[in-house]
């Protein structure tokens, strides 16, 4: 039997993982209003969510459609040659430790980003990234392969010492 | 390219990425604290709850947008007891202190010695029928008094509902506030208490050394 659990519980389990997917997707600086709206929006239609849906899963949707809606925002405002500042910002990011790595995120074209954050800290099977981000799981996957690749040439230094 | 060669498997993410980023706990702390805000503002926040320390222990705090809705001991278990607020009253269940800053108050005083009453606006939908009734009549047993569960038997009308007395008492959802430590058996001995006899019994040394 599945019964639902105080909202409270929902926040301290996934919060963590809502705001890494947030800053994977739109950035430190506007990660926490992502994370925030998100987790209204989830608040609000959590007594109407199924008793065992997978919660995750429900929080990473409603986390791409919230930073969906900033990155468009940003895209009416930006001048396209404004772009550059988002990886020196993220050097000062308090939280992540991989600051490089997830800035030459930052750097991957948009579907790939989304693909990646979605597939590796949201834990979404590629099926239900499609639904998200358009196309087949195949071409899915295939963008996360291309964006990991891409990665790969980018930080030479580090593919030989990760462990 | 070695990430094309088995397109089956799952690809190495973390080779590259490294580990998922860490994220230290009181990162969240302040965006908990706005969206429990945020929450209360769009009327979203069905149960706001936090905890105090008391002399009879950890008190869990709980309170609907009509008022204090559930105390209860550390003994009770805290966490089921959410869970059963989640159930029963709305899974919209969030730490936020800011409801629950004049009760905190109020019982900081109680177990001060100088709050003989308390003054918030209570919820008692979590008792119905008789126990509310019951319920209704504890608060005005004074501080420092008792009263046998015959005699609130008796106040509420029905004398020979003595054991429905004793269970409203026991399943009181605000004990402390609701003083349901004043209701002793005929005896004299303390009868039961939702927060255990030692709790019961510091509450009455409290009220009557102050």
């Amino acid at each position: 039997m599945n019964v639902k659990q105080p909202f409270e519980r929902v926040v301290t389990q996934h919060g963590p993982t809502v705001l890494r997917v947030a800053r994977a997707v739109v950035g430190s600086s506007d990660a926490d209003d992502v994370w925030s709206e998100a987790f209204l929006a989830a608040l609000r239609a959590y007594p109407e969510l199924a008793d065992d849906a997978n919660v995750e899963a429900w929080l990473v949707t409603i986390t791409h459609r919230k930073a969906i809606d900033h990155l468009r925002a940003r895209r009416r405002r930006a001048v396209p040659v404004d772009e550059v500042p988002e990886r020196a910002s993220s050097a000062h990011d308090p939280a992540g430790r991989d600051d490089d790595v997830w800035a030459h995120v930052k750097d991957l074209p948009e579907k790939q980003r989304l693909v990646i954050a979605y597939r590796y800290l949201g834990g979404l099977p590629y099926a239900q990234v499609a639904e998200l981000v358009g196309g087949t799981a195949v071409a899915a996957r295939r963008a996360a392969s291309d964006g990991i690749a891409t990665l790969r040439d980018r930080l030479p230094e580090k593919t030989g010492e990760t462990a | 390219m070695t990430t094309n060669r088995s397109d089956a498997d799952e690809i190495d993410f973390a080779a590259v990425l490294g580990p998922a980023p860490a994220m230290a706990p009181h990162l969240l702390d302040p965006l908990h604290a706005n969206l429990a805000e945020a929450a209360a503002r769009e009327g979203l926040l069905d149960v706001a709850y936090r905890t105090v320390d008391s002399p009879v222990g950890s008190l869990l705090l709980a309170a609907t947008e009509r008022g204090l809705v559930r105390v209860a001991f550390a003994s009770e278990g805290h966490d089921a007891v959410l869970q059963r607020l989640a159930e029963r009253v709305s899974p919209r269940v969030l730490e936020a202190p800011a409801r629950l800053d004049d009760v905190a108050r109020e019982l900081d005083e109680y177990f001060a010695g100088r709050r003989r009453s308390f003054d918030v606006a209570l919820d008692l939908s979590l008792s119905t029928g008789f126990r509310r009734i019951v319920l209704h009549h504890l608060p005005e047993i004074q501080f420092g008094r008792t009263e046998t569960y015959t005699q609130v038997a008796s106040a509420v009308g029905s004398p020979r509902a003595v054991r429905a007395v004793g269970s409203a008492c026991a399943t009181n959802p605000l004990p402390v506030v609701v003083p349901c430590h004043r209701v002793l058996r005929s005896d004299g001995s303390l009868g039961g208490y939702l927060g255990g006899l030692d709790a019961k019994r510091a509450l009455l040394a409290l009220e009557s050394a102050a």
